[in-house]
């Protein structure tokens, strides 16, 4: 119907089956400009995403992977009876009276020994400058090992301490001579000595097999903070929600698909599964602080509170998900063990049920990977809390208090040393490769239960 | 086909299997049955014939209580099965549809191996006592099917890896291994080529000897080609009911004779 097509000829429709295949005309064109445009605005959002996810990553992954790495000082420590245990009496009891205080001289000394004995210029530094280049978790690290073994007070003992926040800055280049300069707590002097040590071999960087067990650390000390304790916690709460939303969502959503009437009781509950989807999440952290702590008295800050709240949180999850997957399996599958006389239970259990496991497992991984992920309701809660004892085995240890590793990176967010800009960065990494493989064991369980077909 | 009134004579002798009286069936105020009375004799097969949407369908699902699992769907009226109504309080659809087996439009085989298929309803029943025993049910129904010898070397393949009429016959052997005594069949043939339906029908012709076969189909050949016995059903309306001979050579009903000479449908 374009111009042309009525040129000369007062019914289109002939113009048109007139003209060759080869021409194309006005309206094809401009359809497939259309289309072209299209097309086009779709790579450009699909860059744009790409761009976005690129940018994240690196970025994270520029931040955090320095948290991976960590540097430590190789010290020969004398545990000294005349600190350690005045009496030599050897009681377990005296010698933990004797606290972390108590055992910096004896660092201070093995720094001052080892930077003389490798030959170190100490650069006029004096002996307390000196041993100030070490953690002051140090101390904690040898009281740790004297109470668990006090027949070695009078040895002298090898460790592997962390060396200070700044010292370790400094070879994750976030510490320079500049700054150094500039800074209270370190000195170029320091820094100096550290290269010495490095070049001694006394000092150096390795992995950091501590961020992943440590538990959480003080705000002066973010070379010791480590996730053990939220790791811990948050394997507990997936537990605690594994074993609570998966039976609950799936049978929940059996019944509604395969066996309630329908009627408008049940298209009320569905409108509202849908609904409670939709809820922000920190609500329901507000419920969980009324109902779990200050109702039913649970501990605060106790991961099984945390379980429950984010079971909640999960269920609509795993229930839109498996009763999507119910539903996809095809009738005629019912149909055929209905006919050759399967009650309705059976049907579901031995037909139904296997055929949506696919989904119903996808649901439920991605289901735990939001509830993993989830930080509002965990602060209500009370997760929010400093922990640095770990939580015991399970089930007893579901009650003790710990800490979750999304509050965790929130947590360290909010502390003033850019170290811990850095540990944020690599629990944000640990917490992406823990969704990475819930992703790849979803990918994995649905390959392996649809070959059985 | 030129036995066919011999068989009718025999037929005409044996007793009534399953009979309607006076069935209505409603979707939710649609009324899709209307007044059916149909006598279904044992050991014989009956085709239901008419156009698309003329409730012959519903009314094969009303005999096993398919229809039960639509939630609005109304059955009225009695249907017996041996002389019981099957739609008793006390009837439990799952022990009927044991006895009233079915097969169904498009084959659609358990996604498990073949083997499984067929065992599948003796297991739920409990028919076999050993493993064994299983096993000669299986080869047995696979026999019956006339799929045995196509598929004896492959028992724990996928069913879904058959070919359609290969997955069909599959579908006829599992209704046959829970040993009913009726066995329905929804438009077995119509997803099938020429010689699937040609075996299918064969398989029909020998089920008969051991079941009674209740067959719904498009087909007027096939009605002509399987059946002892023909119902002529023309929106919900069962139109007329009689030997298959004497539908499709002299029908009564005007109906009738507009849809076999393709006048109406």
């Amino acid at each position: 119907m374009t111009d042309i097509a009525r040129n000369g000829s007062s019914a289109p429709a002939p113009a048109r089956r007139n003209r060759s295949l080869l021409e194309v005309d006005d309206r094809t064109r401009r359809r497939n400009a259309a289309e072209a445009r299209f097309k086009l605005m779709g790579s450009i959002a699909v860059i744009i995403g790409l761009l976005a996810l690129v940018g994240l990553l690196t970025s994270i992954l520029l931040n955090g992977m320095s948290s991976f790495r960590q540097t430590y000082v190789s010290l020969e420590v004398y545990l000294d009876p005349a600190k350690l245990d005045k009496d030599g009496s050897g009681n377990l009891e005296k010698i933990a009276k004797v606290t972390t205080f108590g055992y910096k001289p004896l660092i201070q000394k093995a720094m001052v020994a080892t930077v003389a004995a490798n030959g170190v210029d100490d650069q006029g530094l004096k002996a307390k400058k000196i041993a100030d280049m070490i953690s002051p978790e140090a101390p904690a690290t040898i009281r740790d090992y004297v109470l668990a073994n006090p027949d070695k007070i009078g040895e002298t003992v090898r460790f592997d301490l962390l060396a200070g926040g700044r010292i370790d800055g400094y070879y994750k280049g976030r510490v320079t001579m500049e700054t150094a300069a500039l800074d209270r707590n370190v000195s170029p002097e320091q820094l100096r000595i550290a290269d010495a040590l490095r070049d001694a071999g006394v000092l150096d960087t390795r992995f950091n097999w501590a961020f992943f067990t440590a538990p959480d650390a003080s705000d002066t000390r973010p070379e010791a903070a480590g996730l053990g304790v939220a790791i811990l916690g948050s394997a507990y709460m997936m537990l605690v929600v594994l074993v609570l939303a998966l039976p609950l969502g799936v049978a929940a959503s059996i019944y509604l698909e395969e066996f309630a009437p329908q009627n408008w009781f049940t298209d009320l509950i569905e409108v509202n599964i849908s609904n409670l989807a939709a809820v922000p999440s920190i609500v329901f952290g507000i419920l969980g602080l009324a109902v779990f702590i200050n109702y039913a008295g649970l501990p605060q800050s106790a991961p099984i509170v945390g379980g429950l709240v984010l079971t909640l949180m999960t269920l609509p999850t795993i229930i839109i998900a498996t009763r999507a997957a119910l539903k996809a399996v095809p009738p005629s599958i019912r149909e055929a063990a209905l006919g050759v006389g399967a009650s309705k239970m059976q049907t579901v259990f031995h037909h139904v049920l296997p055929l949506a496991m696919p989904g119903i497992l996808t649901g439920a991984i991605i289901g735990l990977a939001q509830a993993l992920g989830e930080t509002a309701p965990l602060l209500l809660i009370g997760m929010v809390a400093f922990v640095r004892e770990y939580p015991a085995a399970p089930p007893e240890g579901l009650f003790d208090p710990a800490s979750a590793l999304p509050v965790q990176i929130y947590n360290w967010t909010t502390r003033g040393d850019p170290a811990f800009v850095e540990r944020a960065s690599g629990a944000i990494i640990v917490l992406l490769v823990f969704l990475l493989i819930m992703n790849i064991l979803a990918i994995i369980l649905r390959r392996r239960f649809e070959r059985r077909w | 086909m030129f036995d066919t009134p011999k068989r009718e004579a025999a037929v005409t002798k044996t007793d009534i299997k399953m009979s309607a009286r006076n069935c209505q069936v409603f979707y939710g105020d649609n009324q899709a049955i209307k007044d059916v009375d149909v006598d279904i004799d044992d050991k014989t097969v009956t085709a239901f014939i008419g156009p698309s949407g003329c409730g012959k369908s519903t009314f094969l699902r009303c005999l096993n209580r398919m229809n039960d699992t639509i939630p609005i769907c109304r059955v009225e009226g009695t249907i017996t099965l041996d002389g019981e109504d099957i739609y008793d309080p006390k009837v439990d659809p799952v022990q009927l549809r044991a006895k009233v087996g079915m097969v169904f439009q498009k084959p659609n085989p358990f996604p498990k191996s073949i083997y499984d298929n067929i065992a599948y309803g003796p297991r739920i029943h409990g028919l076999a006592r050993s493993r064994a025993e299983l096993d000669d049910i299986v080869e047995k129904s696979l026999r019956r099917g006339a799929l045995w010898d196509e598929v004896k070397d492959r028992l724990h393949e996928p069913g879904t890896g058959l070919s359609g009429g290969q997955q069909q016959r599959l579908c006829i052997a599992r209704a046959v291994a829970t040993e009913p005594e009726v066995l329905l069949m929804d438009e077995p043939c119509s997803a099938l080529d020429p010689i699937a339906t040609a075996q299918v029908e064969e398989l029909i012709d020998e089920l008969k000897q051991n079941f009674s076969v209740v067959i719904v189909t498009h087909s007027m050949q096939q009605a002509a080609r399987v059946s002892q016995k023909t119902a002529f059903f023309h929106l919900g309306n069962l139109v007329e009911y009689g030997e298959t001979g004497q539908i499709f050579t002299n029908p009564r009903d005007p109906r009738t004779e507009s849809y076999i000479t393709g006048r109406i449908g």
